[in-house]
């Protein structure tokens, strides 16, 4: 069952439109997740679908039920904010009961409710403090509680971790999984942050400009992106994409690189062969560049290149060497020594190489 | 700044020190011409220690001192002036918290042109509003009472305190809006169990600073009213200006004490709000 | 909708919409009013035939108006540059980081408290020959030490700047402290480095920073000085005779004492006009200044 439909949905700020006829079908109990770098219209899709905000053209279905017209509290969804939004005159217990009083709730069911939820974050010792005497993680458990106590349809997460420091941030970010696996919830959540995406959705929806580049599984979106925006969005440190130009051999296709020299073994691809003699965009993440000594199923080939310069950053080293006269990124094993300036041999594997078209900048293969 | 040699601090100190003299001086001198006889003053001036203590200057000016014609001192233009200043103050603080809030957190069509009006009605000489203030009162039967000053004050101090005010809950994040939207509030309950809980700095520096100017004004109070129906401060006028006898310094310094007592006192106890107020109002 | 939630929309509107026209409705009203008055032949009671530019002619002739508007000359010139010397001296002084400060701080704003009818009175005993400053020096022995202005027809307006200063010089200095305290702090350890004396530093990395400021206060001060009209009052009256008067005096002065309201009004035009040419021209700076920082965000 679809929990939110959204349907051609178009917004426009004077004559600059910010959303470009977003179509998006989110199922019950999917934890989706809305992230692009900032101005792609994310928050503003999501205060849309909360009722803050009207699209200029285009519907939004909750539960079945078109929103037209329907305010923001008649919609039955809860919303997270990235400045948690407590209201500072009221306690915690106030905070969370705010909204039953102002729907008229009996007091014994609002009683009911706090201690509920107040159990499940393990905030109970907090109910009667005010939001000025609690930390960051206090603060954001207490604003999940307010949107818990109204167990809604669809809950809204609006860059809830960006004003967390980094530890703080992992840590609560299990916290929303643990959450989300315990209660099965819907959940639309937005951010900036590619990691805490890749983490936590069972689907993503990259977004840019407005549009949604791609909406899949994160599996997917990070080994077939839909497109040269998501390849290079997703991903720390990002995807490497480099002109090469298609050719064959004996029926298999290769695609060598601008120096002439290095030629990798493309991977079975149905449109690849289309592209024969053509120049298209070849992507590689930086993991698929290793230590020469590494072996891949499917045949491992050897390159060698000029290293520019290493970041050793504990776990691995990420390595940036001249690649066929191109910057590229490689990481390897943290015990690998190596030395800028010196040139040294890398293990590709080319599995899981992806094409993209230069011109229109879509997945070939 | 960087610390300054020894000489350099010796300086600062005794410039500051003369300085707050020249300050100081009109109030000292008030408060001593108050305790001073009036044979005291007009003997040595202004400008003296009292020879010997008169306490007697402050029961004399409140309850006896003659002012054009009438002799029972300066207590009923005290509370006259109360009575103007009190009500006006709470009604134009309370109008311009709820007309700040709507300015500055529900959009409406035309709310920068209000805005703009009320920046006008701030900077608009007195003058320009006597005459009509004068029909208006006329017609609605208030000229010459204290609520017929309540309401010039009142609805002029709108103006100020709605701009004030909107500069202030400017401030509000959107997101607790956006929050209490979702919650259900509507209008009313935003304003009462948000907005409302986080204005008490606001709403104090906006008291004081209504309080002051509307205690403090004095052509609207000596057009509206005559005779005992007149706040202090036109009285004070009328006091210093009797020629027919000889000047009792005395008594007027007392009156002129017992005029600025309550601003003061406010001033005292709320230094750090006036301030606020202060620099809030010009970086507009 | 129902009727709850219908009743719900419309009763804001009803509560603040109320005020809101009060306000500005008295204030178009009453100034357009003002304006049309001044183009009557009212004299002591408004009357409404056309009388053209009579008034504003009759009034730039008269011996009240001249004298009032260079009085305001004088007074605002004096006014503006002796509050913002002292304003600007205290606040240096106090950014020294000297100790009790919140007790000249205190003492520097009090005037602000204090009605100017009450100043006007206590600074007119002061400077009253007999009975002020003159007497007390007098009486030390300095026989022949004359500081009689009050009561001089060349030097009455000066006592009202000694009295404006004496009771605006708080307000600048504490706009003005708070734009000395605004400064970057890095930008004053930058210029520390740069080997800075501490006049330098005020003079050209300090105070070009807080210019905005500066015209802020002085523009402030300035419509304060077109303003006036309590001080006078009860400083000196307007007097000796009309030696001290001042535009907003005349206004009150031929409105209600001598019954020709629409010279009056015109005169009150005449002196939201001398406003104007103050408020107008910051206003549009204001602006100009606001588009430019946004246009190099």
């Amino acid at each position: 069952m679809s929990a939110l439909t959204i349907r051609d949905v178009w917004k426009r700020y004077g004559s600059a439109p910010v959303l470009k006829g977003v179509d998006l079908d989110i199922e019950s109990g999917e934890f989706a997740i809305l992230v692009g770098p900032s101005g792609c219209g994310k928050s503003t899709l999501l205060n849309i679908i909360a009722g803050l905000d009207t699209a200029n053209q285009g519907s939004i279905e909750i539960g079945g039920r078109r929103m037209d017209g329907v305010a923001a509290k008649d919609r039955d969804i809860a919303m997270v904010f990235q400045s948690y939004a407590l209201y500072p005159s009221m306690t915690v217990r106030g905070n969370m009961t705010f909204g039953m009083e102002c729907r008229g709730v009996p007091k014994r069911q609002r009683i009911e409710a706090v201690d509920r939820v107040a159990r499940l974050l393990q905030i109970e010792a907090l109910l009667d403090r005010k939001p000025s005497q609690l930390s960051g993680g206090q603060r954001q458990r207490v604003a999940m509680g307010r949107a818990l106590v109204r167990d809604p349809l669809l809950f809204l997460f609006d860059e809830p971790l960006s004003n967390l420091d980094a530890k703080l941030r992992v840590e609560m970010r299990m916290e929303i999984k643990r959450l989300h696996q315990r209660i099965g919830s819907t959940i639309v959540y937005v951010t900036h942050d590619q990691i805490e995406a890749m983490t936590l959705a069972t689907r993503i929806a990259v977004m840019n400009h407005g549009e949604i580049q791609q909406f899949a599984d994160p599996d997917t979106v990070y080994n077939r992106p839909a497109n040269l925006f998501v390849a290079r969005f997703m991903g720390a440190p990002p995807m490497n994409t480099l002109p090469v130009r298609v050719t064959e051999e004996r029926g298999q296709l290769h695609a060598s690189l601008q120096d002439g020299a290095t030629c990798l073994k493309l991977p079975l691809m149905e449109n690849a062969a289309t592209y024969v003699g053509r120049d298209v965009v070849l992507g590689i993440r930086p993991e698929c560049i290793v230590e020469h000594d590494r072996r891949f199923d499917g045949g491992t080939i050897q390159v060698e290149a000029l290293v520019e310069m290493t970041e050793p950053t504990g776990a691995e080293t990420i390595v940036v060497i001249r690649l066929g006269g191109h910057e590229v990124l490689a990481r390897v094993a943290p015990d690998v020594k190596l030395k800028p300036g010196e040139h040294a041999r890398f293990a590709v594997d080319t599995r899981k190489i992806c094409l993209f078209d230069p011109a229109t900048e879509q997945l070939i293969g | 700044m960087p610390d300054r040699t020894g000489l350099a601090r010796l300086a600062i100190h005794t410039t500051l020190i003369l300085l707050a003299g020249f300050f100081l001086v009109p109030l000292l001198v008030v408060v001593l011409n108050a305790l001073r006889s009036n044979s005291d003053i007009a003997h040595t001036g202004v400008i003296g220690l009292p020879r010997e203590l008169t306490w007697s200057n402050f029961s004399r000016t409140w309850s006896s001192y003659c002012i054009s014609e009438h002799c029972d001192g300066v207590q009923p233009y005290f509370w006259n002036s109360v009575r103007m200043a009190v009500p006006a103050t709470a009604i134009s603080t309370m109008l311009g918290a709820l007309n700040g809030y709507s300015l500055a957190l529900w959009r409406f069509r035309g709310d920068t042109i209000v805005f703009g009006i009320m920046t006008l009605g701030v900077f608009l000489p007195e003058q320009m509003r006597l005459v009509p203030w004068v029909i208006v009162l006329r017609d609605l039967g208030l000229f010459n009472t204290i609520s017929g000053l309540v309401l010039i004050h009142t609805v002029q101090g709108i103006s100020f305190t709605t701009l004030f005010c909107r500069n202030y809950y400017t401030s509000i994040p959107a997101d607790l809006l956006k929050a209490a939207r979702i919650d259900g509030a509507g209008f009313f309950r935003i304003f009462g169990r948000i907005v409302l809980p986080l204005s008490p700095p606001i709403l104090i520096v906006t008291v004081i600073w209504q309080f002051t100017g509307i205690w403090n004004e004095y052509l609207y109070g000596v057009t509206f009213s005559a005779g005992e129906q007149q706040p202090i401060t036109a009285a004070l006028i009328a006091l210093s200006a009797r020629l027919s006898e000889a000047p009792q310094y005395g008594e007027q310094s007392a009156a002129v004490l017992l005029a600025a007592a309550p601003t003061l006192v406010v001033y005292l106890f709320g230094g750090r709000y006036f301030l606020r107020g202060l620099t809030a109002g010009a970086v507009k | 909708m129902t009727l709850r939630e219908r009743w719900g929309r419309v009763l804001p509107h009803l509560v603040i919409w109320p005020p809101i026209v009060i306000s500005c409705a008295y204030v178009l009203v009453f100034s357009a009013w003002t304006v049309w008055v001044s183009f009557t032949r009212s004299t002591l009671l408004p009357e409404y035939s056309w009388a053209g530019w009579r008034n504003y002619s009759t009034m730039l002739a008269t011996r009240n108006w001249q004298i009032a508007y260079t009085n305001l000359f004088i007074y605002g010139v004096c006014f503006v540059v002796f509050t913002m010397a002292v304003g600007l001296l205290l606040a240096v002084l106090i950014d020294q980081r000297v100790r009790a400060e919140n007790v000249y701080r205190a003492i520097f704003l009090y005037p602000l408290a204090v009605s100017f009818v009450v100043t006007g009175t206590v600074w007119g005993w002061l400077l009253n020959p007999t009975i002020g400053v003159q007497s007390l020096v007098r009486g030390l022995g300095w026989t022949s030490f004359r500081f009689d202005w009050l009561i001089d027809r060349d030097m009455a307006i000066y006592t009202i700047v000694i009295a404006g200063v004496w009771q605006a010089s708080g307000f600048a200095m504490a706009l003005l402290l708070a734009g000395l305290r605004s400064v970057d702090a890095d930008l004053l350890k930058s210029a520390q480095i740069d080997g800075a004396g501490p006049v330098r530093m005020y003079l050209r990395v300090v105070f070009p920073t807080i210019g905005p400021i500066f015209i802020a206060v002085l523009v402030m001060l300035l419509q304060f000085a077109i303003k006036t009209y309590d001080l006078v009052v009860a400083l000196t009256a307007g007097g000796p005779g009309l030696a001290s008067t001042l535009p907003s005096v005349v206004v009150y002065d031929f409105m209600f004492q001598r019954g020709e309201l629409a010279e009056g009004s015109a005169a009150a035009v005449m002196l939201l006009a001398s406003l104007a040419i103050v408020l107008v021209p910051y206003g549009l700076y204001r602006r100009w200044q606001q588009r430019r920082a946004g246009s190099h965000a």
